[in-house]
C-alpha cells in the first residue's frame, strides 16, 4: 500500500465525468427499489431477486468494469504511467494500492447501495439485505482485481471483461449449467444462499469453492496485474 | 563594401518555382464527401483500414453471433427425420444474443466518433463541404448498417440452413424479409444511442463503459420491473415498461408491423395503442441525432 498513489487513483476515479456514472448506477439502483416498495407488497422472494438480478448480475459488474479499468486503464491510455512506474516502488505494490482503492469503491457504490436497497424492500428485520451486501462486496473485489488484470493486459480491457460478464456468465451460463462453476456471479451468490438460509437463492456451487474460487480469483488476479506491471510495454495508440 | 550594399535587394527575395501545382481534377463535392465518410466509418467498424489488432474484436463478435446459427442448422440437419427439432426463430435471434450486439455496439460507437474528436481531426472534416449534420448522419447510417451486418449474417445462415433442410421456403422467406425490417429498427434504435452516448464521451474507454451501462441498466430495470408488475397481475405496466429498453422496443416495432410472437415476456399493445412503440423509437432516433448535431456545433472546433 501506498497512501500517495492510493490518493491520486482515488482522485482519478472520483474526478470528473466518471464518478457521475459511478453514482448513477446505485441511484437507480435504489430509484427502482423504492419503486417496487412503493407499488405492493414485497416478498423475500421478489426481494431477493431483484437484489440477485439488478444489483448482483447488472450494477455490480458495471461497477466492476468501470472502476476495475478506471484505476489504471486511463493512465496506460495516454502514457503517465510512466512517471509513476519510474518510480522507486516495487510494481505488485502498485497494483495493490489501485486494487484496494477500487475495492474501497465498490463496497462505496457496489455493496452500501445493496443493503440499502434489501432494506427499502425487505424492512431492517431481514438478513437478506446483509448477506448481498456480504455477495455484492465479495464478487464487486473480484471483478475488480480482473478488470484491474485484464486493463494491464490489454486495451481491450472493457470489451474483453464484458465478454465474460454478459455473455460467459449470463448467456452461456444460461444455457450450459457447467459454466456456472466458472462464474463471479454464481460464486457470490453461493455466499448469500450460505448467509440467508431461510431464502431460495439457488447457488450451482458449494459454498467452500465459492469462497476459494472468490479468494484466489481476486488475488490471484491481483498479483498477476503487479507481475505484468514489472515489463510493462507500452503500445502506440490505435 | 559592395556586397553589404547589394544585401537588400537580395533579402527582398526571389521566389523559385519548384513545381508546386494547383490541384486540377474534379471536385466531387459534398456528396462525395459523406459517401466516403460513410464507407470508411463502415469499414472501420470491422477494423478494415486499420491494424490487425482492431480486426480481432469485431471479426470475434461476428464468429460469436454466427455460432448459435451454425449450431442451430447443424442440430436439424443431423436429428432423425420426425424429431421436432425447429430453427431459432429469425425474429427473435438478435434478442437472443442481444448481448453480443450491445458489446459490439459499446467497442465500435466510440470507436467511431470518440477517435475523430481526440485526434482532433474534426476541424479537418469540417474543412471539407460537409456540413455537421452530414458528419452526424453519415456515422449514424455507417453504424447502423456496420449493426445491421452483424445481426443479419447468422440470419442469412439460418435461411441458407433451412433452403437445404426442405424447409417450406416461401414461409421462411417471408419470415427473413420480416427479420431484415426489425432488425434496421434495431439497429438505427442502437446506432442512434450508442452514437449520442460516445459523441459526449470523447476518452474511448469511458466511453465503451457508459454505452454499456445505459444497455445493462435499462435491461436490467425492465427485466426487474416487468418481473414484478407481472407477478402482481398488471400485465398493462409491464407491457409499457418495454418501451425502455432498445432491445424490447424495437421488438415492440416487429409485432406491431408484422404481428407474431413477442421477444419480451408481454406483447404490446395491439392496434392504435401499440403504434407507441414505433412512435418512440422515431421519437429516440431523432432525438439522439438532433442532440449530436448540437454537440457538434461546439465540439468540432476545440
Amino acid at each position: 500500500m501506498n497512501a500517495t498513489i492510493a490518493a491520486l487513483t482515488a482522485r482519478g476515479l472520483l474526478g470528473r465525468r466518471r464518478s457521475l456514472l459511478l453514482i448513477a448506477l446505485p441511484m437507480v439502483q435504489l430509484f427502482i427499489a423504492g419503486g417496487i416498495r412503493l407499488t405492493g407488497e414485497v416478498s423475500t422472494e421478489t426481494s431477493a431477486m431483484f437484489l440477485q438480478t439488478f444489483a448482483l448480475g447488472a450494477v455490480v459488474p458495471l461497477l466492476g468494469l468501470i472502476i476495475g479499468t478506471g484505476v489504471i486503464g486511463p493512465e496506460i491510455d495516454d502514457g503517465s504511467i510512466l512517471y509513476l512506474l519510474g518510480k522507486p516502488i516495487r510494481r505488485p505494490v502498485i497494483a495493490v494500492t489501485k486494487f484496494v482503492v477500487g475495492a474501497g469503491c465498490v463496497a462505496l457504490f457496489g455493496a452500501l447501495p445493496a443493503v440499502i436497497s434489501g432494506f427499502i424492500l425487505t424492512g431492517p428485520a431481514d438478513d437478506l439485505p446483509l448477506a448481498f451486501g456480504v455477495a455484492t462486496l465479495a464478487a464487486g473485489a473480484a471483478y475488480v482485481a480482473l478488470f484491474l488484470m485484464l486493463a494491464v493486459i490489454t486495451r481491450q480491457a472493457a470489451v474483453i471483461g464484458l465478454l465474460y460478464a454478459l455473455v460467459w456468465e449470463t448467456l452461456i451460463a444460461g444455457l450450459i449449467p457447467g459454466a456456472q462453476r466458472l462464474s463471479v456471479r454464481q460464486w457470490a451468490l453461493a455466499l448469500a444462499d450460505r448467509l440467508t438460509p431461510e431464502i431460495s437463492v439457488v447457488a450451482t456451487v458449494g459454498l467452500t469453492v465459492a469462497v476459494l474460487a472468490l479468494a484466489g480469483v481476486t488475488v490471484l488476479a491481483t498479483a498477476y496485474a503487479g507481475l505484468r506491471l514489472r515489463s510493462l510495454a507500452l503500445a502506440g495508440d490505435e | 563594401m559592395t556586397a553589404q550594399g547589394d544585401a537588400p535587394a537580395q533579402r527582398g527575395g526571389v521566389i523559385h518555382d519548384i513545381g508546386y501545382r494547383r490541384y486540377e481534377g474534379a471536385r466531387l463535392g459534398r456528396g462525395a464527401a459523406v459517401r466516403a465518410l460513410f464507407s470508411h466509418s463502415v469499414r472501420a467498424a470491422y477494423g478494415f483500414g486499420r491494424p490487425g489488432r482492431a480486426k480481432i474484436l469485431p471479426f470475434a463478435l461476428v464468429l460469436i453471433m454466427l455460432v448459435p446459427a451454425a449450431v442451430s442448422v447443424a442440430v436439424v440437419t443431423l436429428v432423425p427425420e420426425g424429431t421436432p427439432v425447429e430453427l431459432i426463430p429469425y425474429s427473435r435471434y438478435a434478442f437472443f444474443l442481444q448481448a453480443v450486439v450491445a458489446i459490439y455496439l459499446a467497442a465500435q460507437a466510440p470507436q467511431a466518433v470518440s477517435r475523430d474528436q481526440r485526434f482532433r481531426v474534426l476541424p479537418l472534416y469540417f474543412s471539407r463541404p460537409i456540413l455537421r449534420t452530414d458528419y452526424v448522419l453519415a456515422k449514424f447510417a455507417a453504424l447502423g448498417a456496420a449493426l445491421f451486418g452483424l445481426m443479419v449474417a447468422p440470419l442469412l445462415v439460418l435461411y441458407g440452413g433451412a433452403l437445404l433442410t426442405d424447409h417450406p421456403a416461401g414461409r421462411h422467406t417471408r419470415d427473413l424479409l420480416e427479420a431484415l425490417v426489425s432488425v434496421a429498427v434495431l439497429a438505427a434504435v442502437l446506432a442512434a444511442v450508442g452514437l449520442v452516448i460516445a459523441a459526449f464521451t470523447p476518452r474511448r474507454g469511458f466511453g465503451v463503459a457508459a454505452v454499456i451501462a445505459v444497455y445493462l441498466l435499462s435491461y436490467a430495470a425492465v427485466n426487474v420491473v416487468q418481473g414484478f408488475t407481472m407477478s402482481q397481475g398488471d400485465e398493462g405496466a409491464a407491457r409499457w415498461a418495454a418501451l425502455f429498453t432498445p432491445f424490447q422496443l424495437a421488438d415492440g416495432v416487429r409485432v406491431w408491423l408484422f404481428g407474431g410472437e413477442p421477444a419480451g415476456p408481454v406483447a404490446p399493445a395491439a392496434g392504435l395503442a401499440g403504434a407507441v412503440f414505433p412512435l418512440v423509437a422515431l421519437a429516440l432516433v431523432l432525438g439522439c441525432l438532433g442532440l449530436m448535431v448540437l454537440r457538434y456545433r461546439r465540439v468540432g472546433l476545440a
